[in-house]
């Protein structure tokens, strides 16, 4: 039993470190894409995190819309802005 | 990381994001040491709240003023999105990749049950309308990449935005006149005001969320 409380408790301070290093990453990455993708994996563990916390409604609405949605919303629109620069530079859109 | 230029004009940025995040940190420890919260109260309650899972409990009866205002704040989002963006038609159809196209396939579907199961378990475990509708919203999202073009489903997608908002408000007006006060759902028909209140704002939340992308998408790079 204590071993397993032990586990848990590695598991728990894993998933924080790896949640302060991944939000840093997305922050300070200057290649957009990959600082979008850097945000969806910490969406995903948020919803890890908040499984642990025992908040499950919670960390199916991060998965679907942290995670998910937003990550998505957020492609779209750097696809836009990657259009847009073409754009600028005199392609044909 | 950080140029050299750049750093003493990081410094206090830093400094207040760390004390910030000392605060929240001794706060969040002193927490349950201070206060047990609510839980009680609404344990005490929720026989009489139609539904088993404290937080649908919570979200649609107990707080549900708070659900509406924030199923309204989502529909002026995307009303928001839509005074920037004209285009509301996603790009022109184009055939996808084949392993696109297979996956898309497989689960669209998939999706759609899953969404319809996350409402219905909502009343008792872990789920609920915002859940399930994100889960739609993922659908037509995966729909609308691979290329796939629904007509009759993109002219449904302004009135189901708005159907569940309006239903919301709806039921709230009807319990307003008929007892009294707003949203007060009388126990005994609780459970079936709730369901279709999650039913409605589930597909809203899924055509909001989708038409969203649509918005954010443009013209996809072609000209219609």
């Amino acid at each position: 039993m204590a071993a397993l409380n032990l586990l848990a408790a590695a598991f728990d301070l894993l998933l924080a470190a790896a949640l302060v290093a991944l939000a840093w990453q997305a922050l300070r990455s200057p290649d957009l894409f990959r600082a979008i993708v850097l945000f969806i994996v910490f969406g995903l563990l948020m919803a890890l995190a908040w499984v642990r916390l025992d908040a499950i409604d919670v960390a199916l609405a991060e998965a679907a819309i942290g995670a998910g949605l937003t990550g998505a919303l957020l492609l779209a629109a750097w696809a836009r802005l990657q259009r847009a620069a073409g754009g600028a530079d005199g392609e044909t859109r | 990381m950080a140029r050299r230029a750049d750093r003493p004009r990081l410094l206090l940025p830093a400094l207040l994001s760390t004390a910030l995040g000392t605060g929240l940190v001794l706060s969040v420890l002193e927490l349950h040491s201070v206060s047990a919260g609510l839980g009680r109260q609404v344990a005490e309650q929720l026989p009489a709240s139609g539904v088993s899972n404290p937080v649908t409990a919570v979200l649609l009866n107990f707080r549900g003023y708070d659900t509406l205002l924030e199923v309204a704040v989502l529909l002026l989002a995307l009303l928001g999105a839509w005074s920037l963006e004209s285009s509301r038609r996603p790009p022109l159809a184009r055939p996808a990749p084949p392993v696109q196209e297979m996956l898309t396939r497989l689960l669209a579907p998939l999706l759609v049950l899953v969404a319809g199961y996350l409402l219905w378990a909502g009343a008792g475990a872990p789920g609920g309308a915002f859940q399930a509708g994100s889960v739609l919203g993922a659908a037509g999202i995966l729909v609308l990449l691979a290329g796939w073009r629904c007509r009759r489903l993109a002219a449904a997608g302004r009135p189901l935005a708005v159907l569940g908002p309006a239903l919301f408000l709806l039921v709230g007006w009807a319990l307003l006149l008929l007892q009294g006060s707003f949203l007060d759902y009388p126990p005994a028909r609780a459970g079936l005001l709730i369901l279709a209140i999650e039913t409605a704002a589930m597909l809203s939340i899924g055509a909001t969320l989708a038409a969203l992308f649509v918005a954010v998408l443009g013209h996809g790079g072609q000209r219609p």
